[in-house]
């Protein structure tokens, strides 16, 4: 019997492996190799930490990485922000069926790529588009305004891409709250905000660091919604990264920074997390 | 679970052998190089069907160099960006010209990129079509543009487009007085050259709308208005001519660049028959007319001009007079080091605020 378990957990767990070994741990390994290398002055391929060297060296490089971090973790806290009002009222306000179909509103736009949601957007923003039209047509402008290509509509963009992502674990982790908790603490005296600061953030904070672990990855990663709204103001590092690949074809300085990037935003939720006083553990089960 | 597996390997040899009954020419090539009719043309006519993958110079090569050459039978590069990248990565194989059917190619620019894209005593290239990048201009709106400066003028804050690549990098040192394709062979004057032009960009960046990356989204910008200038290929100024006629291509009084895009063999090709049969069919006159009738780029094939509309035959003359046509700038072969100068500059210009 014993055996025959052991069989079936080989079986099952050989996929997941090989999964796991061909397609991340071996690329992986080859850009780590890449990265390594460089050319001398001859033209020659040698070993050179060389490419980490200029991301610290070049004030462009990590002037961008800087941004698109501070820009990543604004995101994330402007997706909490403006999601968690939306799982509170799903879980603890409206009646359980119709809960349930507010989550699926909510799931929706998601069913289509995240490139058609951004051009949605973009035909709604830009200078010709129906925004625009709307407001010179009611008479309260005379002559159109350019919404796309700054900051603004880049957050913008990020937050509502990465919107789904905060309120599944959010509505996840409320609606294993008992209400009575809440209304124990009504009782007892307690102000809304205190409730609020004190029963329902600590209760939900497992899935408030995991959903902020995910946008937050997400809005580093990114790489469309900048590109196409953030316009000529938006590097990326990201872009930066498909720069070096693909228009410089220095391979080697972009597998290096891929690294980085790797390296440095496993350091700033590492950082989140002790600053939180969160488990990684607690918030992913 | 043995007939499962049985009929799982049965379902698996069907499918490969069903991949081997027709014959398919995997295409790496441009956005309208290859137009539906002509690819239903070629597919009657020799059987082999036709898989399209759209992309750029840039990602060309990359893709080619990820898998060393494989995956494609037949690639669509530009003749500047062969000749380095081949030396270096040898994406490409020799080209067998006894194969190519070279009495329907206008000769001159068949031994210019026979020239241009020679690695070691082998050609790599046969020239398909060529065009220029210039000014898109509503002339009504924006009547005093006619150079490359136009792109740093503050007269047109906000409805400016350019792309942040190479060529307006190029375009915009020849509008300085300079020559930078001189310079190609001396980085370090190259690099003092470019990093003027990006200082410039970078001090004309609020006039600017944005960066475009997509020619189709360009084009849309330009029709709606909301853009007036624009550095962009002279086939879109002159699409956009037919809708409006306030819109046209304007051959900057600096140059145009001009390029030339062709026919490369990937070294690990697994048609290459096929690949020989599509360069021939499409340079037919015909085949190369009812391109050059649907996308406005005139081709290398010799007697395609008998069969071209007559509004296509008109483009050229309105936006070239004789004397821009000879200030046309060609690119010459480009080298690795060149564009890494220029990909950092472009960088700089992109993040600066």
């Amino acid at each position: 019997m014993k055996n025959h378990i052991r069989l079936s957990l080989y079986i099952f767990l050989t996929p997941v492996l090989l999964w796991l070994l061909l397609l991340i741990v071996i690329p992986h390994i080859e850009l780590l190799i890449m990265s390594l290398k460089g050319t001398d002055d001859l033209g020659d391929p040698v070993w050179t930490l060389a490419n980490y060297r200029h991301f610290f060296t070049e004030q462009i490089y990590w002037y961008t990485f800087v941004r698109t971090a501070v820009y990543a973790m604004l995101t994330t806290v402007l997706t909490f922000v403006v999601t968690f009002p939306v799982a509170f009222y799903i879980t603890k306000v409206v009646s359980v069926r119709l809960s349930g179909f507010l989550t699926i509103v909510l799931l929706m736009p998601f069913w289509v790529s995240e490139l058609v949601r951004v051009y949605g957007w973009m035909i709604l923003l830009r200078e010709s588009g129906v925004i625009n039209h709307l407001l010179i047509s009611s008479g309260l402008m005379n002559t159109p305004i350019e919404m796309l290509y700054n900051d603004i509509s880049m957050m913008m963009g990020l937050v509502y891409t990465s919107m789904l992502f905060m309120a599944v674990p959010l509505i996840s982790s409320l609606e294993g709250m008992d209400d009575s908790i809440i209304e124990a603490a009504h009782d007892l005296g307690a102000s809304p905000p205190t409730i609020f600061c004190k029963i329902i953030i600590p209760y939900a904070a497992p899935g408030i660091t995991s959903g902020s672990i995910v946008v937050f990855m997400l809005a580093l990663g990114n790489y469309l919604t900048p590109t196409l709204m953030g316009g000529k103001n938006s590097l990326w590092f990201t872009e930066q990264i498909y720069n070096e690949f693909i228009a410089s074809f220095n391979w080697n300085q972009g597998a290096a920074f891929g690294f980085l990037l790797l390296a440095l935003s496993s350091i700033i939720i590492w950082a989140g997390l002790k600053l939180t006083r969160q488990e990684l553990g607690r918030a992913l089960s | 679970m043995k007939k499962l597996l049985f009929a799982a390997t049965l379902a698996f040899f069907a499918m490969v052998t069903a991949a081997h009954s027709s014959e398919t020419l995997k295409l790496l090539t441009w956005k309208g190089y290859a137009p539906q009719q002509l690819v239903e043309k070629f597919e009657q006519e020799t059987g082999i069907k036709v898989e399209l993958t759209y992309s750029n110079n840039e990602e060309m090569i990359a893709k080619l160099r990820a898998t060393r050459g494989a995956g494609f039978d037949l690639a669509q590069p530009s003749q500047d960006r062969i000749s380095s990248v081949q030396a270096q990565y040898k994406l490409y194989q020799p080209l067998d010209y006894s194969k190519i059917n070279s009495e329907q190619l206008i000769t001159s620019m068949l031994e210019a990129v026979k020239k241009n894209t020679k690695v070691e005593g082998a050609s790599y290239a046969v020239p398909f079509c060529y065009g220029t990048s210039g000014l898109i201009v509503n002339t009504k709106l924006a009547p005093e543009a006619k150079d490359y400066t136009a792109l740093l003028d503050k007269a047109y804050t906000g409805r400016i487009s350019y792309r942040l690549k190479r060529p307006t990098l190029i375009a915009l040192a020849f509008a300085g007085g300079d020559d930078p394709f001189a310079k190609y062979d001396d980085p370090k004057a190259y690099k003092e050259l470019m990093d003027g032009v990006g200082a410039k960009m970078i001090e004309a960046k609020p006039y600017v709308k944005n960066y475009w990356s997509n020619g189709d989204a360009l084009l849309e910008m330009v029709r709606s208005g909301e853009v007036t200038v624009a550095m962009g290929w002279d086939n879109g100024g002159w699409k956009l001519h037919a809708e409006n006629s306030d819109i046209d291509f304007i051959a900057p009084k600096s140059g145009a660049l001009g390029w030339i895009d062709t026919f490369a063999i990937p070294a690990k090709a697994k048609n290459v028959e096929a690949a020989y049969k599509w360069i021939n069919f499409i340079l037919k006159p015909e085949n190369a007319a009812v391109f050059t009738n649907a996308e406005k780029y005139a081709t290398a094939s010799k007697g395609a001009a008998a069969h071209l509309d007559a509004e296509v035959r008109d483009n050229i003359n309105r936006s070239f007079t004789e004397a821009d046509i000879d200030n046309i700038k060609w690119y010459p072969p480009v080298s690795a080091k060149i564009e890494q100068i220029e990909g950092k500059i472009l960088d700089t210009v992109k993040a600066a605020q």
